[in-house]
């Protein structure tokens, strides 16, 4: 899957962030009421929806700058900076708690030598927890690269962080 | 002819290596000289038994789980196509007490079409709501579904054909449907299971929505943490669309219905209706204030019927059995069926649907088997994560709205989490508020500020410090919060909080050298 805006050295790839936003926009027919759509695709493209990419979305969409600013702050799965080459989203809601997440989270971020919301000064690695990954009868449930995973233990989960990274 | 094995495309299947399975048995049946044709279905809802394979043999389906692909080889040498036997065997799928024991109603094709075939959909009665709605007027389709005593699957329990009735009744010429997807309760899959099992079911639910309330245009709002659901959902709605089911003239009869789907973005608070219509257009996921009332004015203004998966899944068995076939399973107030998810440490976890009225003892007892661990029980959150937590002597309530709101409980989405005695009470009383902190929407102080207060005095008493005092600022916490929050999200979090101090008092029971001395 050649993503021509991702490489691995810079975040976008030296694509301008701004010029990668418009073209987004362009796609959803500058429509303000797909912004969220927008705003995951300039993700999937440039690895993050940077401060730099915001006044073009609000030029091309006509809204003010606020506006995109208040819509990217809210929302968790929106990121500033590019997260690491494999993100893990590891779930610590209620049932996967009762079933040991807390521990598996803990061994897992020790493991790989960051903490919980953290990415690697490698960019290797990304750790974010989530809230349910409706995977809540196989837990502890954790997404790897946006695969899902179930029943995991450190060893099952650390064997899927291993396997994304090839 | 081609011998059908069946392995789920669910993701809960995928997450324990399904692919994988699918694709050793093909090339297994390949360098067999086997002629096998594998379908990807969704899950029959028996978790503990996934990757689940079933074979298709003398017309019954069989079933073999869970199968890991270090096992498919020995499958074959079993002779698993033609039934053989093998460790792994359950004999016919359909006669597994777990599921021969449920009521399918809502779920009645979930893993056992193929998804995305429509001719496989029809064949097993899809569809033919649809048509019967075609054929009546629009009135006569709302009062059906009010008639069906169809209650909001989402949480609240609003009668979905009332709701209806509202939107249907106001003349504005644009009027939306608008699906929440948004799923956000820990222990709770059910939406996605339709999603990915008979994503035909919803879209027939919502198109039967769209000709009763007068609505063109309907809205999947699906999270995403989903992305398989997403997917599933545009590939069928992409199917219905070719079929002229979806368009200027649904199936040539002139009422026009166009669909589309929106993704979230990692926001509990967005599966709160107004947020989720804020969320829809494009903004932050900020509650509106009510009135007025997302049937009067919705999404872009514009009278919205606001309904979840389930609800509007529920809708094509409705109209194609009639009212009266719906309305027969249940009690009191409670009609028809809910889909159960019974998760968290549990031995069998999975989808149970089953007529309102059934034990909780006979969800988690009877279908789950006990805790996964095997330790003693400890109790069971219902509802989510806004849902009250359990105790063992109240295991005998009967899960209907009403009988659980009475016991302090809630049925919500129709989740429950199963504990063992390993839990911390506090702990989880503590989380309760740290959620609430990190997914407020933040337009109202009693939670925005409440939850973070909470957490932070709940941490004051699992250190030990002023237990009782601080038990008590708690309690007045959580009056200020039931009374004074603008939605359910500060104004229920009190909910797990209370049941936990409660109905285990003596987990709250602190003392200050013990915790010193961990
Ligand atoms: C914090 C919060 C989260 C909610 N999450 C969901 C959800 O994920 N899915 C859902 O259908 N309803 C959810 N609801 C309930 C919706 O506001 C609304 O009642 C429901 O979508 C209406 O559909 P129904 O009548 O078919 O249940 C939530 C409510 C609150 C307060
Ligand atoms: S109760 Fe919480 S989530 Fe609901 S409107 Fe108020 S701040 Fe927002
Ligand atoms: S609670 Fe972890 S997947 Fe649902």
């Amino acid at each position: 899957m050649a993503n021509p805006y991702l490489k691995d050295d810079a975040p976008g790839g030296g694509v301008d962030p701004a010029t990668a936003a418009e073209a987004v926009c362009a796609r959803h027919g500058n429509d303000p009421a797909a912004l969220l759509e927008i705003l995951h695709e300039l993700q999937h493209d440039i690895g993050c929806t940077p401060q730099a990419a915001l006044p073009a979305i609000a030029n091309a969409l006509n809204i003010s700058r606020a506006e995109v600013h208040g819509v990217v702050s809210f929302y968790h799965d929106f990121h500033e900076t590019p997260g690491g080459r494999i993100t893990v989203k590891i779930c610590r809601a209620e049932a996967c708690q009762s079933m040991g997440a807390l521990k598996l989270i803990e061994a897992i971020c020790r493991r790989n030598g960051i903490a919980l919301g953290e990415t690697s000064a490698d960019k290797r690695i990304t750790i974010e927890p989530v809230y349910c990954l409706g995977n809540c009868a196989l837990s502890p449930a954790a997404m790897v690269n946006g695969r899902l995973h179930g029943r995991l233990d450190e060893t099952r989960l650390q064997a899927a962080i291993d396997g994304a990274a090839t | 002819m081609s011998i059908k094995v069946y392995v789920p495309r669910d993701s809960a299947a995928l997450s324990v290596g399904a692919d994988e399975v699918a694709t050793r048995i093909a090339r297994e049946a390949e360098t067999r000289g086997l002629d096998i044709r594998v379908v990807r279905n969704g899950s029959r809802g028996m978790l503990w038994l996934e990757p689940l394979v079933e074979v298709e043999h003398d017309g019954k389906r069989l079933a073999y789980g869970p199968v890991a692909t270090g096992d498919v080889a020995s499958l074959f040498e079993a002779g698993f196509l033609e039934g053989g036997d093998h460790a792994l065997a359950h004999g016919v799928t359909e006669e597994i007490p777990y599921f021969a024991n449920q009521e399918r109603l809502t779920f009645a094709r979930v893993g056992v079409i193929d998804p995305l075939d429509l001719a496989d959909y029809e064949a097993h009665g899809g569809l033919k709501g649809l048509r019967k709605a075609l054929a009546m007027k629009p009135g006569e389709v709302v009062e059906e579904v009010v008639e069906s005593g169809l209650r909001g699957r989402g949480g609240a329990g609003f009668p979905t054909g009332i709701k209806w009735r509202t939107v249907a009744g106001l003349p504005e010429d644009q009027k939306y449907i608008c699906c929440n997807a948004d799923e956000g309760d820990s222990g709770t899959f059910a939406d996605r299971m339709i999603m990915e099992g008979d994503p035909s079911c919803l879209i027939e639910g919502m198109v039967i929505a769209g000709i009763a309330a007068g609505a063109t245009e309907g809205y999947i709002y699906i999270r995403s943490e989903y992305p398989d659901a997403i997917a599933t959902m545009k590939a069928a709605i992409r199917g219905w669309e070719e079929a002229g089911l979806l368009g200027d003239s649904v199936d040539g009869s002139g009422h026009a219905f166009r669909l589309f789907v929106r993704t979230g973005a990692g926001a509990y608070i967005c599966g709160e209706e107004s947020s989720m219509l804020e969320s829809i257009e494009g903004k932050r996921g900020t509650v509106r204030t009510k009135p007025p009332i997302p049937a009067i004015a919705g999404l872009f203004g514009k009278p919205t019927v606001v309904n979840n998966v389930l609800s509007l899944a529920s809708v094509p068995v409705i109209l194609s059995e009639g009212a009266a076939f719906y309305k027969d399973y249940g009690m009191g107030r409670s009609r028809g069926t809910q889909p159960f998810q019974i998760a968290g440490n549990v031995k069998n976890g999975g989808l149970v649907e089953k007529a309102f009225g059934i034990s909780l003892r006979e969800l988690i007892e009877g279908f789950g088997g006990g805790t996964a661990s095997g330790r003693p029980f400890r109790t069971a959150q219902l509802g989510g994560p806004l849902g009250a937590y359990v105790s063992e002597d109240m295991l005998d309530l009967p899960a209907d709205y009403e009988a659980l709101a009475e016991g302090g409980a809630m049925l919500g989405h129709g989740g429950i989490v199963v504990f063992d005695d390993t839990v911390d009470m506090a702990e989880m009383a503590r989380f309760a508020f740290e959620f609430c902190q990190i997914e407020s929407c933040g337009k109202c102080t009693p939670c925005r500020v409440g939850a973070v207060r909470g957490k932070e005095t709940v941490e004051k008493i699992l250190a030990g410090i002023d237990v009782a005092a601080n038990i008590a600022l708690v309690e007045d916490l959580c009056d200020t919060m039931t009374d004074g929050s603008l939605c359910a999200m500060g104004g229920l979090t009190p909910m797990p909080v209370r049941s936990a101090i409660r109905l285990f008092p003596e987990d709250f029971d602190r003392a200050p050298s013990a915790v010193a001395a961990e």
